[in-house]
This record gives C-alpha cells, sequence and structure tokens, in this order.
C-alpha cells in the first residue's frame, strides 16, 4: 500500500490577519514495507503533515493518494481512510476514556461496523500485541495504569482498526529508558505483523537512525531533505543549522574525524563504530 | 466554530472605552443591564440602541467582529423567539394546528428577542474593550468592601482569571481530543441528537481529565511560587480614576435618568 504525497500546501487560518503557511509544496513517495523517519524541529510542520495522512486535515493544494485512492478528495468516506491508515497521536493516553482497558480499545474497530466476535479477536490481538496481558489487563481502568502502560493501551486502540499505514507522532516522548525501548521493539513487531509502512515522528536521532529505511527533514513547512538515513546522517552541519542533532554514535564519529582519525561515515551502531576506531588505531 | 465565539474576547485598541478603568465599565455595564430590564417600550429600546452604538462607534471595535461573536447565540435568540411567539393569548394572527401565533405573542417575541440581542452587545462590549486581567482586577476591588461580610473577594477574582486563562489551552486540548478520537473513527458530524450526545462521551471524559491534571500542575506551581491568597498582595498595576472616569460616570448617570423617566411618563 503505498502512499504518494503530490505537492500539497497547507495553510492556518487562510485569509486571516494570522495566516501561516504550514506545509508548502510539499512530495515524497513511500513504498510498502517502508518504515519512514520524519524528523525536524518544532514547529516544522511535522504535525500538520501527519494529520494530511490520515485525512483529519485537507491540504489547499496537491494530492495524497494513498493505495490507489485519492484521499483528499471531496467524496473520500473518512471511514476507508481510517482503516487504512492509523495515526497515535503524542501523549495518546490523554485520548483514553472508557470503563475498561477492553471497552476502549474495542472503539475504533467498533466505529468501523465490525462484527462482535471479529471486535473480541481483534481487542486480543492488538492487547497482546502491544505487549500487554490481555486476561489480566481487560477488566482494570485504564486510567489505574501506569504511564507507560497507559500509552501501550492507546496504542492498541488504534492498532485494534488493522491500519496498514502506522502514524505515531513522538511515540516515546516521557518514557523512562526502559519504556522506550520497549515500545521502539514493539513498534518494530507492528511493522512486521500488521502495519506495512510504519511512520515515525521523534527527536530522537539514536531512534531514527537505527529503526527508519527512509528520512524525511522538514523545515519551516518544506520538505530539506528526503533520503536513506545513512545520507541524511552525513549531513551533520547541515542538520545542525536546521536545530538537528546527529545520533550519539554518528556525532562521535563525526568529531573524530575532524580531529583528524580516520572512520567512515554513516555509522549508528557502537557495534560498528567500535570496529572503525579499532581499524583506525591499528 | 468554538473560537468564533466572541464573549470574553478581547479586542486590542486605544480608544477612550479602552482606556476607561475597568471598574467604571462593570458599573457602567450592570447598569445597563438593569437599565434594558426598566424599559417596557421600544422608544426605550430605541435610546439604549442608539446608547450601544455611540459606545461601539467610540470603541472602534469593528461591527463584524462584533456580530460574528453573536452567531453561536443565534441559535438561543431564535429559540426564544419562537417560543415566546406561541405562549402568549391575544388575538389571533395564525394558527397552525394546536399552535397559534397571536399578535401579543408577536410583540412579546420581538421585545424579548431586541433585549437579548442589546443584553448580549452590551455585555459583550465590556469584555471586548477590557482585558481579562483588568477586568478579573474590576472586579476584586469592586467586591473587596465586601469582604468583611466574608466573601472572598481576591479568591473569587483568581479564580475567574485562572478560568479565563485556561479558556485557549482547554480549547487546544478539545481540538486535540476530537482528533484522536476521529482518527480512531469517531464520527461527530451524523447521525440523530441522541447519538451526536453520545458521541461526545469520548472527548468530554478525557477533556475533565485534563482540565483536573492542569488545575493540580497549576495550584503547584503557585504554591511553589508561594503564593497564599489575597492577604497583604500588592499589585503592579494600580487602578486609579481619572477624569474620564468621571464623566463617564455622569453619562452613564444621565442616560440612567433618561430610561426612568421614559418608563414612568411616556
Amino acid at each position: 500500500m503505498p502512499i504518494e504525497v503530490r505537492n500539497i500546501t497547507h495553510i492556518y487560518s487562510k485569509g486571516m490577519p494570522e495566516e501561516s503557511v504550514a506545509l508548502s509544496d510539499v512530495s515524497f513517495h513511500v513504498d510498502d514495507g517502508c518504515f519512514l523517519g520524519i524528523i525536524g524541529h518544532t514547529g516544522s510542520g511535522k504535525s500538520t503533515l501527519l494529520q494530511h495522512l490520515n485525512g483529519l486535515l485537507k491540504p489547499d493544494d496537491g494530492q495524497i493518494i494513498v493505495d490507489g485512492v485519492d484521499i483528499t478528495a471531496p467524496k473520500t468516506k473518512m471511514v476507508d481512510i481510517r482503516k487504512k491508515v492509523g495515526l497515535v497521536f503524542q501523549y495518546p493516553e490523554y485520548q483514553l476514556f472508557e470503563e475498561d482497558v477492553k471497552t476502549d480499545v474495542a472503539f475504533g474497530p467498533k466505529n468501523l461496523g465490525l462484527s462482535e466476535e471479529e471486535i473480541d479477536l481483534r481487542v486480543r490481538e492488538s492487547i497482546e500485541l502491544v505487549g500487554l496481558n490481555y486476561d489480566e489487563i481487560k477488566d482494570v481502568s485504564p486510567f489505574d495504569l501506569s504511564g507507560g502502560q497507559k500509552r501501550r493501551v492507546a496504542i492498541a486502540g488504534v492498532i485494534a482498526m488493522r491500519p496498514k499505514v502506522l502514524i505515531l507522532d513522538e511515540p516515546t516522548a516521557g518514557l523512562d529508558p526502559k519504556a522506550h525501548r520497549e515500545l521502539l521493539d514493539t513498534i518494530v513487531e507492528i511493522h512486521e505483523t500488521i502495519s506495512s509502512i510504519v511512520v515515525l515522528v521523534s527527536h530522537d536521532m539514536n531512534d531514527v537512525a537505527r529503526l527508519t529505511d527512509k528520512v524525511l527533514v522538514m523545515e519551516n513547512g518544506r520538505l530539506a531533505m528526503e533520503s536513506r538515513p545513512e545520507e541524511i546522517f552525513a549531513e551533520g552541519d547541515a542538520l545542525e543549522e536546521m536545530g538537528l542533532g546527529l545520533p550519539d554514535v554518528t556525532g562521535l564519529m563525526y568529531e573524530l574525524k575532524k580531529c583528524g582519525i580516520e572512520v567512515g561515515e554513516g555509522i549508528f551502531s557502537p557495534e560498528a563504530a567500535a570496529e572503525e576506531i579499532a581499524k583506525a588505531l591499528r | 466554530m468554538i473560537r468564533d465565539i466572541t464573549l470574553g474576547q478581547y479586542y486590542q485598541g486605544e480608544s477612550v472605552i479602552h482606556k476607561l478603568d475597568p471598574r467604571t465599565k462593570i458599573i457602567a455595564t450592570i447598569c445597563y443591564i438593569v437599565a434594558l430590564f426598566v424599559v417596557d417600550s421600544f422608544i426605550g429600546f430605541g435610546i439604549a440602541t442608539a446608547a450601544l452604538i455611540i459606545v461601539i462607534a467610540m470603541s472602534r471595535v469593528p461591527v463584524s467582529f462584533i456580530l460574528r461573536g453573536l452567531k453561536p447565540i443565534f441559535l438561543i435568540l431564535l429559540f426564544t423567539f419562537v417560543l415566546n411567539l406561541f405562549v402568549y393569548d391575544g388575538h389571533v394572527l395564525f394558527r397552525i394546528g394546536f399552535l397559534k401565533i397571536t399578535d401579543e405573542g408577536v410583540y412579546k417575541a420581538t421585545f424579548m428577542a431586541a433585549r437579548l440581542i442589546l443584553l448580549i452587545i452590551g455585555s459583550s462590549m465590556l469584555t471586548l474593550t477590557t482585558k481579562p486581567i483588568s477586568l478579573t482586577d474590576g472586579i476584586e476591588s469592586l467586591l473587596s468592601p465586601f469582604r468583611r461580610f466574608g466573601l472572598p473577594a481576591h479568591e473569587l477574582a483568581m479564580m475567574m482569571t485562572i478560568a479565563l486563562r485556561f479558556i485557549p489551552t482547554l480549547i487546544d486540548e478539545t481540538d486535540k481530543i476530537m482528533k484522536a478520537q476521529q482518527a480512531r473513527g469517531a464520527d461527530f458530524e451524523s447521525g440523530n441528537i441522541f447519538n451526536r450526545a453520545k458521541s461526545l462521551l469520548p472527548i468530554l471524559i478525557p477533556l475533565f481529565i485534563s482540565a483536573f491534571r492542569i488545575a493540580q500542575d497549576m495550584a503547584m506551581a503557585m504554591e511553589a511560587r508561594c503564593y497564599r491568597g489575597g492577604e497583604g498582595r500588592t499589585r503592579m498595576h494600580k487602578m486609579e480614576y481619572e477624569k474620564r472616569d468621571y464623566i463617564a460616570a455622569v453619562i452613564v448617570v444621565l442616560f440612567f435618568a433618561i430610561i426612568i423617566f421614559e418608563r414612568i411618563y411616556i
């Protein structure tokens, strides 16, 4: 289910004195099976872009084609888009509202008009998939859970709709290192099982470098770069200028190179870095 | 949609009306509202309308801006109008089944609608020309004489300030939650009235929880900065009556006198 974004432009409060251009002429293409990363500093248009991908916002100009369907066309049914594209907002735990976990997770599938059995099946499957024990947690109030568990339940609520495209806006914000790591593992698992395309917005360059196949860099509502992570993170100076950083390991290699030690570029993992340094020291 | 509400919205300006002491404006507004209930004829409403037009002109707030604020209240207005149209007895003009429209009904309905419109525009002039913060300062100052009777004037004013401060925050929060639920396939636009009311639950519950969370954070932040009520608190902007406030007071008294005179003698 490829996504094709063609020249989309979005202007907030059009025609008002406070008019501002949030996106201007953004185009890109995402292939099936891709794990896409989007980076950019706060206010660069990332969130606006995400909301376009599942039809919450309509572009003022341009088209978005998901799986051959133009979702920007006026007659497109919203339910059909949301069946295909799931969006997990920042701090998704703030959207929980039902009295127990299973009903909350069932909210999405119920809105899709599925049968009872199908809903039950999906609820169980998605709760297990996000790493929680269904039988233990199904009747617990979502408000009695820990922060990390709440977030998992909220994500389960989106993947229970079995979206082929899953978009996550800073899913790890505010989590402790352990919950952070576990959640990313879960996302990788979702990518392998349910959603053939995952779009991850993150400020954590380590995660982006480690997980993604392709990275979009947003700046002032424009698409500044679009490439494989190795190539993006080889542009240390350009990223710095945009208020972005490098993955820790890549940053280290970059500094080593500046000091005259001959190491390669595009290295993200500590293991690969160690090997490079050892080679240079030999 | 929610952003259109003018009630409680400030329009930046430098006019005489803007510069008046908030206390003067609050009292003037109360007088105006009382006057609207004293009035019992269309001549009286004519005078009240003229007064309002003068104030609007002086404040230089664009009329389109004021009318935009009236839009959300239009439904209530229409509802009162229609309701009033049917409930009064009198000479029957029109009959649909058991419903009848009488001349008295038409008169009363128009009368009430005129009163409501003036009431809304009149009171929104206060909030349009006064910053929310000066408004609450004014209320606090006006209520402080009642402190000796146990009225918590400062606390009330502080509560209002905080409530006003959080309106935009809660609007943003509502917007976020609505979008999150829409992304889960929630539909707020179609279905009958019961389904629609039910579809609000997924918004209201998270919104309430957010509001409590925000309130708790706010309370802690205030305590961390040693807030301990109004006792002995000094302020950065001291309110003082100036010449224009006295002139305004005279005008308000005159206006009120005319309204009472009209009620009794015309």
